[in-house]
């Protein structure tokens, strides 16, 4: 395989690999790096790719893996960090409740959701993935995966209707 | 589209229940002009979906991994500064070995004459200053004659 077409064969997923990462990561820069890594890994293993059915299907699970490798270097960082755990709280929820944007509002509640629903509502609400894919990717069953968006939307749901009240009264 | 259908579909759609044409159907309906007013705050959420799509990975396709790069560039820093050195150090030795040689022999024997001469004079100036000292001696003779 040559540049050419492996540039070919990874346009149509770039994006949802840095989409993924960034939901996981939240910092732009830290997404962008880890894309970076992930499609040096792809090209690294580019004359083994044709054994995988879906490379997208392969790529996002690299990019899984190594999102949540890098949380667990960082978090392992942060606990030398006491005070770190402090920090968020009441103040970030009332700044949030402040927030006008709506829209960012979505975002800080979906990127507070535990890491696997998070991902399961990137592949599923905003990439549009069948659950069977998801399944795949998550190495869970189609049911778990319905459970746990499923719950993922109801937090949103709950956190929305909450805001909304709020802004009405 | 009828109310119920929506309302129908949102309770599926929170069990996780809905099929992807029929979220696709959701998001139409909420990012139309007309939802209706109780729905109003799904509104924001749905439209999140579809803008969170937009998101594109601006960068250029690295084909080569970002530690390899570095290391690449700790290697060719340290060959610059090699270099750097290699070159201000030969550079010194080529001065000191540079003592000023000339290839014709006439020439330079005037050279070195010239700069005999040029050693005897500065040499004599000091000679002519102690000439004084010497007058002194003489007068002081004449005076003290023991």
């Amino acid at each position: 395989m040559n540049q050419t077409e492996f540039v070919k064969l990874i346009t149509p997923f770039k994006d949802k690999v840095f989409r993924l990462a960034k939901r996981l990561l939240v910092s732009t820069e830290e997404a962008e790096d880890a894309t970076q890594e992930v499609l040096v890994k792809l090209w690294d293993k580019k004359n083994g790719l044709d054994k995988y059915n879906s490379v997208e299907a392969f790529a996002m699970t690299i990019t899984k893996n190594y999102c949540l490798d890098q949380l667990k270097s960082k978090r392992a960082g942060n606990l030398q960090i006491v005070h770190n755990n402090y920090t968020d709280g009441q103040a970030g929820m009332q700044k949030q409740l402040e927030d006008r944007d709506s829209l960012g509002w979505v975002e800080k509640i979906i990127d507070g959701l535990p890491e696997q629903q998070r991902m399961i509502v990137q592949f599923r609400d905003v990439e549009q993935y069948e659950f069977e894919e998801i399944a795949k990717m998550m190495d869970m069953n189609e049911t778990a995966v319905r459970v746990a968006l499923s719950r993922a939307r109801k937090t949103i749901r709950e956190f929305m209707t909450k805001t909304h009240n709020y802004g009405i009264g | 589209m009828e109310l119920d259908r929506i309302e129908i579909l949102l309770e599926k759609y929170f069990e996780g229940e809905t099929s992807i044409a029929e979220e696709k159907e959701l998001k139409a309906y909420f990012s139309s002009a007309d939802v209706a007013q109780h729905l109003e705050h799904y509104k924001a959420m749905f439209g999140y979906f579809s803008s969170a799509k937009e998101q594109k990975f601006e960068q250029q396709i690295p084909l080569k991994s970002r530690k390899l790069q570095v290391a690449w560039l700790s290697v060719a820093a340290s060959i610059v500064i090699m270099l750097g050195m290699f070159t201000f150090y030969n550079r010194n030795i080529n001065q000191s070995e540079d003592l000023g040689t000339y290839n014709d022999p006439e020439k330079a024997f005037e050279e070195t004459q010239k700069a005999l001469n040029l050693l005897s004079k500065n040499v004599n100036v000091g000679v002519e200053s102690m000439q004084y000292v010497n007058e002194y001696q003489e007068s002081k003779n004449l005076i003290f004659k023991n």
